[in-house]
């Protein structure tokens, strides 16, 4: 608006400049009239600002919540205790070792099932072209992200769908001395079994996971076993051709 | 109970008790604890109840912790006053476990036996997102339950709740025996009667007169 009334009165100076005994009017018109625009840029340049600073706080508060989320880290100890809180209690309200492991293993399958979005999220993998190639991926990469470790993987079979994976430190048994002589068959971490099938289920990958040997029922490695089991069309052959 | 001692030497027995190894995603925390307060949930008839669940969850998880919180943090020396015992929690314990400390520490204005810890965001309820019908349920329960473990395990017992107030509020309501015991303490070393407690000096017990900081305004009770 003020750049009409500048314009205006730019108009109007003109018309008058004939005049001589006008110069002297019209130089303070002219005068004011820049005074004025440069008061109109800096009110322009402040409301700028303005716009500028209310833009990158609000954008900041919005960023800070995700900003604090980016340690995404949590003490082991915490971790360790409250598993152990939760097999304890499963262990005071079910009489059967089977059924509390069965239950940490229904369990573990909905928690796999979703962390296998998470872990795709975070580690950006490509596609396992074999059950080797996956097994691998689940000791190296899904293993080290969630559990600090890294098990050795071997496979049993000749057809490639057996693979063990052997842990030697397995940090959901920190605090654990020794199973109870009255729950001599509790599977203890059975949760990461369901924890495995449910995440392979979610990349179309049927398999059946359990315990081989665990050390707290007195062998002397943990091992883990998975078996895939071969799906009814073979999608390797699908793509030789 | 004594096959248990003769099966073996466990290796856990044996370690070190050093400083934590290391820390572990958040995520499978989080989703741990979602299956947690969802089989708690298949269980229990009303929002008081999966709370104390929760709280009995938490409880089993403090008196754990305290132990091995306490030899590497105060090593040879015992938290003996209410502000000692709060401040620690505040700061190691909350450190050691949720990775940060409590926001706010508080006394009420009208009640010497109740404290307020303030958390914005509490670790546990990171991904929660509690429905409108179970509005007043607070997941942070499991943290009340793990606060009254650790007070109780170390000689103040109290009673912990969760609120929403100002974020989570844990109410922390002492018993009368503690702050009792607490002014006693005080008065004892106000009165100037050292040489009285020179004997007791040889106990190690802790002598921090210092009040530090305290945090915030008080505020009146919820």
């Amino acid at each position: 608006m003020q750049r009409i009334g500048g314009a205006s009165a730019a108009l109007q100076t003109a018309a008058n400049t004939s005049h001589a005994k006008d110069r002297g009017a019209e130089r303070r018109k002219e005068k004011r009239k820049r005074i004025e625009r440069r008061l109109w840029c800096l009110r322009k340049k402040r409301y700028k600002l303005t716009i500028k600073y209310i833009r990158s706080y609000t954008s900041s508060m919005s960023r800070s919540p995700g900003r604090k989320q980016e340690n995404h880290k949590i003490s082991r100890e915490l971790f360790v205790l409250t598993y152990g809180a939760l097999v304890a209690q499963l262990c005071k309200e079910y009489e059967k070792d089977e059924d509390v492991n069965a239950c940490l293993d229904r369990m573990g399958y909905s928690i796999g099932i979703r962390l296998i979005d998470d872990f795709l999220a975070r580690s950006a993998v490509k596609k396992c072209r074999s059950y080797s190639e996956t097994a691998d991926m689940i000791a190296q990469v899904a293993f080290k992200m969630y559990l600090g470790v890294t098990p050795s993987v071997s496979c049993n079979s000749v057809t490639g769908n057996e693979f063990s994976l052997i842990l030697d430190k397995n940090p959901l048994v920190d605090f654990v001395e020794e199973l109870p002589a009255e729950r001599a068959s509790l599977c203890y971490c059975n949760l990461l079994c369901g924890v495995i099938r449910g995440a392979l289920e979610m990349v179309h990958l049927a398999a059946e996971v359990s315990f081989l040997q665990d050390r707290l029922k007195g062998d002397a490695v943990t091992e883990i076993g998975i078996t895939f089991l071969r799906k009814p069309e073979d999608r390797r052959h699908r793509r030789n051709k | 109970m004594d096959a248990r001692f003769t099966r073996g030497k466990s290796p856990v027995l044996e370690r070190a008790l050093g400083r934590p190894r290391s820390e572990l995603s958040l995520a499978a925390f989080a989703l741990l604890f979602s299956e947690l307060v969802q089989y708690c949930q298949r269980r229990v008839a009303s929002v008081a109840e999966l709370q104390a669940r929760l709280a009995q969850l938490g409880h089993h998880v403090g008196l754990r912790a305290l132990d091995a919180l306490v030899a590497r943090e105060r090593p040879g020396r015992r938290e003996t006053k209410v502000l000692g015992v709060l401040l620690f929690v505040k700061g190691p314990l909350w450190r050691a476990l949720f990775g940060r400390e409590a926001d706010k520490l508080e006394q009420a204005n009208d009640d010497e036996r109740t404290f307020y810890v303030i958390e914005r965001e509490p670790v546990v309820n990171t991904f929660v997102s509690v429905p409108r019908e179970n509005s007043s349920l607070n997941c942070a329960a499991f943290a009340a339950g793990l606060l009254e473990a650790v007070l109780g395990a170390a000689g103040f017992p109290a009673r912990v709740s969760a609120h929403w107030h100002k974020g989570t509020t844990l109410m922390i309501k002492f018993d009368e025996a503690v702050i009792a015991r607490d002014k006693s303490l005080e008065d004892a070393e106000i009165g100037g009667t050292a040489g009285l407690g020179g004997g007791r000096d040889g106990d190690s017990l802790e002598r921090d007169g210092d009040t530090g900081m305290w945090g915030g305004d008080s505020l009146e009770g919820p």
